[in-house]
C-alpha cells in the first residue's frame, strides 16, 4: 500500500429481518377505528378490564374479549424513558420522551411519545391528550396519532396509578 | 401508510427489523480484517504451531491464548465441504446460484466460510481448489473477497 492506514479495528455487522405483520381481527378492527380517529378497546367478560390495543382476548383470564369500548384520547402517564441517543428510523427531535399513558377508561397503558413539553417537565401522573395527523390523512395505522402532549389538566396522584405500573 | 393491505379482513403491513450493528473486532481479527484490506489472507498460529485461519483469539482445542505470530496464508485453497445455494437471498453475496463452502486456505489447518463463484452445482466437488475474487474497491471487510471461484489449472 502506497499510504500507511488505520488498522481495522471495527466492522458493521446489519442485520434485516423482513415480516408481514399480520394484526389480527381485534387489532384490525382497532386499527380501522385509528383510521377514523377513534381509539377502540375491548373489555373482558370476566374481569372487566379494557385493553388497547385490544388483541382479542384477555391474557390475565384467557377468555376471548369482544365488547368493544370507545376510549378517550385523553390519558395519564404511567411511567417514562427520555430519549437523547439518535437511532435510524426515528423521526422525532431529540430528547423525546418516551412514555405510556393510561387512556381514560382503559386498564393498560398505550406505548407513544410526548412532545410539546420540555423533558425535564414529564412525569408520573401527568395529564396528556392524542395529536392527530390531520382529518384526511387519517389511516389505519398508529402513525395517525403523532404524539401526545400535556392537556393542562392536574396531576393524577400515584395511588390511583399505582396497579397499572 | 400506503403499505398497509386491506381487503376488508385482517390488516397486515411489512414489517422490517433493522439492526445496524457495528462490532469491534479486537486485536487478532483486527489484523484479518487489515490484511483484507490490503488483499492479503492472514491466520495466526497456535502454541502448538497450528494454523487458524481466520485467525481466532484462543486456540479452539486447548482453549490458550494463542501465539503472537500472523502467518501469510492462501490465497488459494481447498473446499473442504459445500452447500449449494440454488435461490439466492436478497443480502447473501451473489445473485446467482452459488456454493457456501469451508476452504482451508493453503498453509492453514482451519477452514474459512465463503461464498464460491461456480456457476453450477455440478462444478462443485469437496476437495476442489479455489481461489478468491477481490473487489477492485477493499474496506476491511469478509465481503473484500466478492467468492472464491474454482482455480484454473
Amino acid at each position: 500500500m502506497a499510504e500507511e492506514r488505520k488498522p481495522v479495528t471495527s466492522i458493521k455487522t446489519p442485520m434485516r429481518l423482513e415480516y408481514r405483520y399480520s394484526a389480527g381481527e381485534a387489532t384490525s378492527r382497532f386499527l380501522r377505528g385509528i383510521g377514523q380517529g377513534k381509539i377502540l378497546g375491548q373489555r373482558c367478560p370476566s374481569c372487566r378490564k379494557v385493553y388497547v390495543p385490544p388483541r382479542g382476548s384477555c391474557p390475565r383470564c384467557a377468555v376471548p374479549t369482544q365488547e368493544e369500548v370507545q376510549l378517550s384520547d385523553k390519558g395519564t402517564i404511567t411511567t417514562f424513558a427520555i430519549v437523547r441517543v439518535p437511532s435510524e428510523n426515528i423521526d422525532v427531535p431529540l430528547p423525546f420522551a418516551s412514555v405510556h399513558v393510561l387512556l381514560d377508561g382503559s386498564d393498560i397503558p398505550f406505548f407513544s411519545v410526548v412532545q410539546e413539553c420540555p423533558v425535564d417537565q414529564i412525569r408520573i401522573g401527568m395529564r396528556v391528550e392524542a395529536v392527530w395527523v390531520p382529518k384526511q390523512e387519517l389511516a389505519p395505522t398508529l402513525a395517525s396519532i403523532r404524539y401526545f402532549k400535556p392537556s393542562g389538566e392536574p396531576d393524577v396522584p400515584f395511588e390511583k396509578l399505582a396497579e397499572h405500573l | 401508510m400506503s403499505d398497509v393491505q386491506d381487503e376488508g379482513g385482517v390488516l397486515t403491513a411489512p414489517h422490517v427489523l433493522e439492526y445496524p450493528y457495528r462490532r469491534s473486532v479486537g486485536p487478532v481479527l483486527g489484523r484479518f480484517f487489515t490484511a483484507l484490506r490490503d488483499g492479503k489472507l492472514v491466520g495466526v498460529a497456535t502454541k502448538q504451531g497450528r494454523v487458524l485461519a481466520p485467525p481466532a483469539e484462543y486456540d479452539p482445542e486447548t482453549g490458550a491464548a494463542v501465539s503472537d505470530r500472523f502467518v501469510d496464508v492462501g490465497p488459494g485453497g481447498v473446499v473442504t465441504t459445500w452447500s449449494w445455494v440454488a435461490k439466492p437471498r436478497a443480502k447473501q453475496p451473489l445473485g446467482r446460484p452459488f456454493a457456501w463452502a469451508l476452504i482451508r486456505l493453503d498453509g492453514a489447518d482451519t477452514a474459512l466460510l465463503h461464498a464460491v463463484d461456480a456457476g453450477d452445482v455440478s462444478r462443485m466437488k469437496t476437495g476442489m481448489r479455489v481461489v478468491p475474487r477481490w473487489r477492485a474497491e477493499r474496506v476491511g471487510h469478509i465481503s473484500d473477497i466478492e467468492a472464491f471461484v474454482p482455480e484454473s489449472k
